[in-house]
């Protein structure tokens, strides 16, 4: 490998580590060598490869969760110096040193960066996130989007699950059974598709029983966070307007 | 659909603005006629009041139910929020933090404050004319104006940052221009209602009040 270590010139990490779900956290410190253009990942790959401690001792790899390195999969979401962030897109020259990272204890933690995001995919699947064209036969073309409508809705479609406004947000907690703003996005995204449209009453009914939308308190952490720049705010002001004017109609039976 | 926490959350929504975001514009307004035009405005403000047909009807329904509701779900709404104002310092996020501490000290100063008045009435220490000289009392002590400003400033706050968020729950102000738009202006109730209530406190612990009572007496003695 080509020499690309600059000399003396280190990279210094606090990570909160925790070995198993249930245990207690701890935190341990690392020193690197630097290298150009590092990331928050290419960081935790050199501790990998030499799992020493900044006082010489060894300690088990620390585990993280990777995948896409584009910052388009989400898996890679930690909190890092204080912020929720995607690690991959965490450029280590543009982060203050010692670098501190820890989990998103948003979710439940696997292992030390490692967490289980799974309420947010249970979150899409109980919204209905998705556009429903199976038959038994051939259902035909839909009917056509306008272009300007696809366009921001398009900026709703970058959201990739990281998990992100949901740590920002102070509603999601033990306490809280708030669905979380990624979700009630996508109910504005599916919602507003042609086809999907056909199917929006059910996607807010969901959103109009215990966990929905109505836990939202308005501290706009989410818009502000999002890596993608999805305009949270937005959709759940837009989504509440659909579920008022829902909520009444079904009031008034019309 | 009943019983669920949407629906809760939403008439907790809407009581805080109607009625009681109506009921504390009104009190504001109220309580200005002492500074406006003295004793004699602010009782003919009270008369006004209690001129109004069905009084205890519009009491239970107007105030106290939808006091008790939105004020004990409110207590279980903070108490279901954390506070990350260390990690996000953003106005919008310490405004949340806000809305819930005011809240809780809304909640302690309103029952303080319907003890000292309302409640001294139902128990006949005081009448209705009298509120004046009972206001007179608390505003010249000096630890009591103190606790009546904080109070009111927290209570004024919960309303004036829960009508902008108002807006929001219920669809209304949507995009970010709008969601600006309105902070601006519930940023200028805040203010005025803020104002009405201090500059009446201030009123309140003029020396006219402590005359008016006796005064005010006499009158009622007469009529």
């Amino acid at each position: 490998m080509a020499q690309t270590t600059v000399a003396n010139k280190t990279v210094k990490f606090i990570i909160t580590r925790q070995d198993t779900p249930d245990s207690k956290p701890y935190t341990e410190e690392f020193e690197i060598p630097y290298r150009a253009n590092m990331n928050v990942i290419s960081g935790l790959m050199e501790i990998q490869r030499n799992p020493k401690k900044v006082d010489g001792a060894s300690t088990a790899p620390v585990c993280w969760d990777s995948n896409c390195l584009e910052e388009v999969c989400g898996a890679c979401s930690m909190v890092i110096n204080g912020k929720p962030r995607q690690a991959c897109s965490a450029l280590v020259d543009k982060l203050e040193q010692p670098i501190r990272l820890e989990p998103m204890r948003t979710f439940p933690v696997v292992r030390d960066l490692v967490i289980n995001r799974e309420r947010m995919f249970g979150a899409l699947k109980r919204v209905k996130a998705w556009i429903p064209i199976d038959g038994t036969y051939d259902l035909g073309p839909g009917p056509r989007m306008a272009e300007t409508k696809r366009q921001w809705a398009y900026e709703l479609s970058k959201c990739m699950t990281c998990g992100v406004c949901l740590e920002s947000c102070p509603n999601v907690n033990d306490r809280n059974s708030f669905i979380g703003p990624a979700a009630i996005s996508q109910v504005r995204l599916f919602n507003a598709h042609p086809t999907g449209e056909m199917n929006q009453e059910e996607r807010l009914d969901a959103l109009m029983s215990d966990g929905g939308i109505e836990g939202c308190g308005n501290s706009q952490n989410c818009v502000r966070s999002c890596p993608k720049g999805i305009p949270l705010t937005t959709s759940i002001a837009a989504i509440n307007k659909d579920t008022t004017k829902h909520l009444f109609k079904k009031w008034l039976g019309v | 659909m009943k019983g669920n926490s949407y629906f809760s959350r939403k008439l907790h929504s809407l009581l805080g603005i109607i009625p009681l975001g109506g009921f504390i514009v009104v009190h504001g307004l109220t309580n200005y006629q002492a500074f406006e035009r003295g004793p004699e405005g602010f009782e003919q403000g009270v008369h006004l009041i209690n001129s109004l047909p069905l009084i205890p009807l519009l009491e239970i329904f107007g105030i106290y139910l939808p006091l008790l509701f939105h004020g004990i779900y409110g207590l279980y709404v903070a108490y279901q929020s954390n506070s990350n104002t260390g990690r996000f310092q953003y106005g919008r996020n310490w405004a949340f933090t806000a809305q819930r501490v005011t809240g809780v000290m809304t909640f302690v100063f309103v029952f303080w404050h319907v003890y000292q008045t309302r409640m001294q009435i139902y128990l006949g220490n005081i009448t209705h004319e009298e509120l004046g000289s009972t206001m007179n009392h608390i505003a010249s002590n000096p630890v009591y104006f103190v606790l009546y400003v904080i109070g009111v400033l927290a209570a004024v706050f919960h309303f004036s940052n829960g009508l902008w968020a108002f807006l929001i729950s219920w669809g209304i102000t949507i995009g970010p221009k709008a969601q600006r738009i309105s902070s601006y202006i519930c940023m200028g109730v805040f203010v005025i209602l803020s104002a009405l209530f201090i500059l009446s406190l201030i009123a309140f612990s003029g020396d006219e009040f402590k005359e008016a009572a006796s005064a005010a007496l006499a009158f009622t003695n007469i009529g």
